[in-house]
């Protein structure tokens, strides 16, 4: 069984600047959102009081509401947290009143409406440190970002490396954007989710630009131009891209259908992460690497280089000094 | 070229032995025991507690599966009884109770419900324990504590002030004002030359190295040097995890973890505990030390305190005066003395100090008595003497406390007097429990999607690549063993993202794998002979594979640094994954197929899915030869 049988090379960059407009588009829509919307932050970086519940039947999320609103907490979040019967409750901060105290306000509301209901988890989260999540999750991102910079510039050449992460932190704005757009709940796993994308999504281009070098390097290609080159290297991973992607998607999936609300949007950021990862590796990464003007001569190797010619260079060992 | 040489399938036969050896606790669970451990600080749960507990259950006829004595990261002993079943738990907690606390009010063990690891003997004597599991996945209170280091800096200034003004009392430089501006002392005088007096005075300290002294007119500003300021918080925070640490031992946790986490935090972690206020009370509360003087004359005017179980057990009359109370101790060490006795050396706040020198000025050759108050579970507290010991001569605020037997002697009352009181108050900013019941569902649910994903993948693999898909599933699952394997034998604790870890690890790691046998085939398509596309299949897929795994591996890293609670657990588990992913796809995949493919002398065919080769594919293409043969010389 073979899925991919492309008969020759396909002409993606050719289409390019339709592929870069989508991905400003898109950019651009994502950013739109978050700023209009905002995401929806989870208590771990707001700070406030969340208690899960669980009932014998099936909850009334409104009576709970109104037995809320009438103990002052206007502002509570209540929601089914993966079965009907389960509860989940967000309070803010509260001047003045221990987090304990607010727990035992909540179900005490609770259990006068409802004396089977049970407390299954309570979770309290100090002002200080959501700042505190927030801060250090930006510091990681710009971690991983210039970290894998440094290594692709370090592997390949600066242009590939400013492409990889361009296409990359584009990808991950998108899925800020979403979770923007539909308010989904961002947490402390999504940010998890989000970083390990980053990385995972920077494999992609990682490779493909390891073709792209191959080629590039290989005499017999000499008379290609540069965006054929690229078609080449593209085309001739695509299996590859798709399989991997394929299979780390179905881990995903099976995340998503069998692990529960906690793993629920960990596993939608990844789902997304992915998606777009493909396709910023795909048809954004090498398009940027070509507008900014990654040529023969960038990759080729130095004359010390060709005087080892016949050595193998994709030894790991290449190049070492005996 | 498609051979290993005896070495390396060693390796991976040893990898997989150990993997094995470390996974399988894992799968075996944990079972019901019965944990004891010392009720009070003054109590040490050492190896002959497990021989009584042996006799004992032997005496009254009640099995147990197991006995086995351990000491926690801090130096704390306990002993825990394996047992089946929870009817024969409740049995061994009840008698082992009445055979070991004879006095009921007074408890010198503390008895909990606990677990062991349900795997056979022999591989526990080998270190091979279950995972150990989260509060997420087995129910637990969790704490967030934040200490306030200003206040300990305050209260070493608080001492350093009164210290200054009684020493320039004595000789008769009375400051005319003294006072404290942020983190510096103010002592104005009458004269600049009193000021200068003062100084010389303040510098000629023992402490004065830590002191920064600056003198404006007539008045003198002290504060601390950074050096010192950082040392006040640093010892105020592990004091604070000491007192923890006593408490929640004392409360009879099943493997509570107290732990600094960055610079004024600590973290307190009691599984199993559900119910978060009644292990905040118990957290908060505060054992006390007093010191009095012995009586001698008339019982009367004397209290009848318990003494230590390290002193003796025996009984002691004490004076009703206290001469002073636990907060006087500044600080307290264990060490050797000059005739290479051991002793514990104390120092107390120069106030404190004042009245110590006099106390002992008129009662030499008398017995002076150290008395720690802890509060019990029943809310009551209780006096027990740790210290019963001779003055010897006068002494003032820095004295040693000789005639402990041994260092690790001196060492533990040093910790009871440091433990009198907290350093610095600490305010509670991040608190989650999590019931029993909702993570054994999150264990359920974790597991359930690794192994429907899992299957997913070996499915698809097998039908899609054949023989070489059976090769990666074979991989897939080494890694699956070694990084269960390692997380359980160096204990990092698995959480519910944990498991998500291992899943999305899995689903990357088939990355590497999937990398190889699409250049198999692409080397097989471009017309190489088959053992040749295996042998540069693996060659050449191996940089790729190196470069894709270090840029996860940063994001990891970076996780690694930044994250926190269950980012960090996440991130442990991509990182060890990340590494493992590399050794079972590229050397272990590698081991199954040359150990399958590479002793045929002449390799007709691979099964590694079905090769198109069509008329004019990939027409533009060059076939990329091995450029030279240097990799195959190992053949």
């Amino acid at each position: 069984m073979e899925f991919f049988r492309f008969k020759r090379d396909i002409g993606f960059m050719k289409h390019a600047l339709i592929f870069n407009a989508i991905s400003l588009i898109t950019f651009f829509f994502a950013v739109f959102f978050l700023f209009s919307k905002g995401l929806h932050f989870s208590i771990e970086f707001t700070g406030g009081t969340l208690v899960e519940v669980k009932y014998s039947q099936p909850a009334n999320l409104e009576g709970i509401r109104t037995s809320l609103e009438g103990i002052g907490y206007k502002d509570a979040q209540v929601q089914n947290f993966g079965a009907t019967d389960k509860v989940l409750i967000r309070v803010p901060l509260k001047k003045d009143v221990s987090s304990e105290a607010q727990t035992q306000q909540v179900m005490n509301t609770l259990q006068a409406a409802a004396p089977d209901v049970q407390l299954q988890r309570n979770e309290y989260v100090g002002p200080q440190i959501g700042q505190e999540l927030a801060t250090n999750g930006l510091m990681a991102l710009l971690f991983v970002s210039i970290g894998i910079v440094i290594y692709l510039s370090f592997r390949f050449e600066w242009k590939f490396a400013l492409a990889g992460i361009l296409a990359n932190l584009h990808d991950v704005v998108i899925i800020l954007g979403f979770f923007a757009f539909f308010q989904w709940e961002f947490s402390l796993s999504v940010l998890a989710a989000i970083l390990a994308i980053l990385g995972y999504s920077v494999n992609e281009s990682v490779v493909i630009f390891d073709r792209i070098r191959e080629v590039f390097r290989d005499n017999r290609t000499r008379n290609m131009t540069v965006p054929q080159v690229m078609n080449h290297a593209i085309t001739s991973t695509m299996s590859r891209t798709i399989i991997t992607h394929g299979m780390t998607e179905t881990m995903v999936i099976s995340m998503f259908l069998f692990g529960g609300p906690t793993l629920h949007y960990f596993a939608l950021a990844l789902t997304i992460g992915i998606v777009f990862g493909i396709y910023s590796s795909v048809f954004v990464a090498a398009a940027l690497a070509m507008w900014f003007g990654v040529s023969r001569k960038d990759l080729e190797l130095s004359a010390d280089d060709l005087a080892l010619r016949n050595a193998d260079r994709r030894d790991p060992n290449f190049g070492a000094q005996v | 070229m498609n051979r290993y040489p005896l070495w390396k399938y060693v390796v991976i036969g040893v990898a997989l032995v150990l993997g094995l050896l470390y996974t399988v606790p894992t799968f075996f669970g944990t079972t019901q025991a019965v944990q004891v451990s010392a009720a009070k600080a003054t109590v040490k749960v050492e190896a002959d507690v497990q021989d009584k507990i042996a006799q004992t259950l032997k005496a009254q006829n009640i099995p147990y599966t197991g006995l086995y004595f351990e000491k926690t990261a801090q130096g704390l002993g306990t002993v825990k009884v394996r047992v089946n079943g929870v009817d024969a738990q409740a049995k061994v907690k009840e008698v082992l109770n009445t055979a070991l606390n004879p006095d009921a009010n007074a408890p010198t063990y503390t008895l909990a419900y606990s677990t062991v690891s349900a795997a056979p003997d022999w591989m526990g004597a080998l270190g091979a324990k279950p995972v150990s599991l989260g509060l997420d996945l087995r129910g637990g209170v969790h704490f967030l504590l934040e200490v306030k280091m200003s206040e300990a800096v305050q209260k070493k200034l608080d001492a350093m002030q009164t210290g200054f003004v009684s020493s320039l009392k004595d000789k008769k430089i009375t400051p005319t004002a003294t006072e404290k501006s942020g983190e510096q002392i103010v002592l104005s005088f009458d004269t600049p030359a009193m000021m200068e007096q003062a100084r010389a005075l303040i510098s000629s300290d023992q402490a004065a190295l830590s002191y920064v002294i600056e003198p404006t007119g007539n008045q003198l500003k002290i504060g601390l040097t950074e050096q010192a300021v950082v040392e006040v918080k640093n010892q105020a925070i592990k004091q604070n995890i000491e007192i923890l640490h006593n408490r929640v031992n004392a409360m009879g946790a099943s493997e509570p973890i107290v732990q600094q986490q960055g610079f004024d935090r600590i973290v307190v972690e009691l599984p199993g505990e559900s119910d978060p206020a009644r292990a905040k009370s118990l957290i908060g509360r505060t054992a006390t030390l007093e010191v009095r003087l012995e009586e001698t004359s008339n019982p009367l005017n004397g209290i009848e305190f318990d003494m230590a179980a390290s002193e003796g057990g025996s009984k002691a009359l004490l004076k009703k005066q206290v001469v002073i109370t636990g907060d006087a101790f500044a600080q307290a060490r264990g060490e050797m003395g000059q005739e290479g006795r051991p002793q514990v050396s104390v120092g107390l706040k120069s106030e404190s100090g004042k009245i110590m020198r006099q106390t002992t000025h008129d009662n030499i050759g008398k017995k002076m008595g150290i008395v720690m108050y802890e509060q019990q579970p029943d809310g009551k507290s209780r006096g027990e003497v740790i210290s019963l010991a001779t003055i010897q001569g006068e002494f003032g605020d820095s004295f040693q406390i000789t005639g402990a037997t041994s260092l690790q002697d001196a060492e533990d009352l040093a910790l009871l007097l440091r433990s009198g009181a907290l350093a610095a108050p600490m305010t509670i900013t991040q608190e989650s429990t999590v019931g029993p019941s909702l993570g054994e569902e999150n264990i359920q649910k974790g597991l359930k999607s690794l192994v429907y994903g899992f299957a997913a993948v070996s499915i698809f693999m097998v039908i899609y690549y054949r023989v070489f898909g059976i090769f990666s599933v074979l991989a897939l699952g080494v890694n699956l063993l070694l990084l269960v394997g390692i997380l359980a034998a160096i204990g990092v604790t698995m959480t519910l993202p944990g498991i998500a870890a291992v899943a999305l690890t899995l689903g990357m790691a088939i990355d590497s794998n999937v990398l190889i046998n699409e250049r198999i085939r692409e080397e097989l398509r471009n017309g190489q002979p088959p053992a040749m596309a295996m042998h540069l299949g693996y060659e050449r897929a191996f940089a790729t594979i190196l470069d894709s795994n270090i840029t996860t591996l940063i994001a990891g890293v970076a996780l690694l640094i930044f994250g926190s609670g269950p980012i960090r657990g996440f991130a442990i588990v991509h990182c060890f994954g990340i590494v493992t992913s590399m050794f079972s796809a590229v050397f272990v995949a590698r081991g199954f197929s040359n150990l399958w493919y590479g002793r045929r002398q002449r390799l007709q065919s691979i099964s590694i899915g079905q090769i198109w080769r069509g008329a004019d594919a990939h027409q533009n293409i060059p076939v990329i030869n091995p450029s030279s043969d240097t990799n195959q010389a190992e053949k």
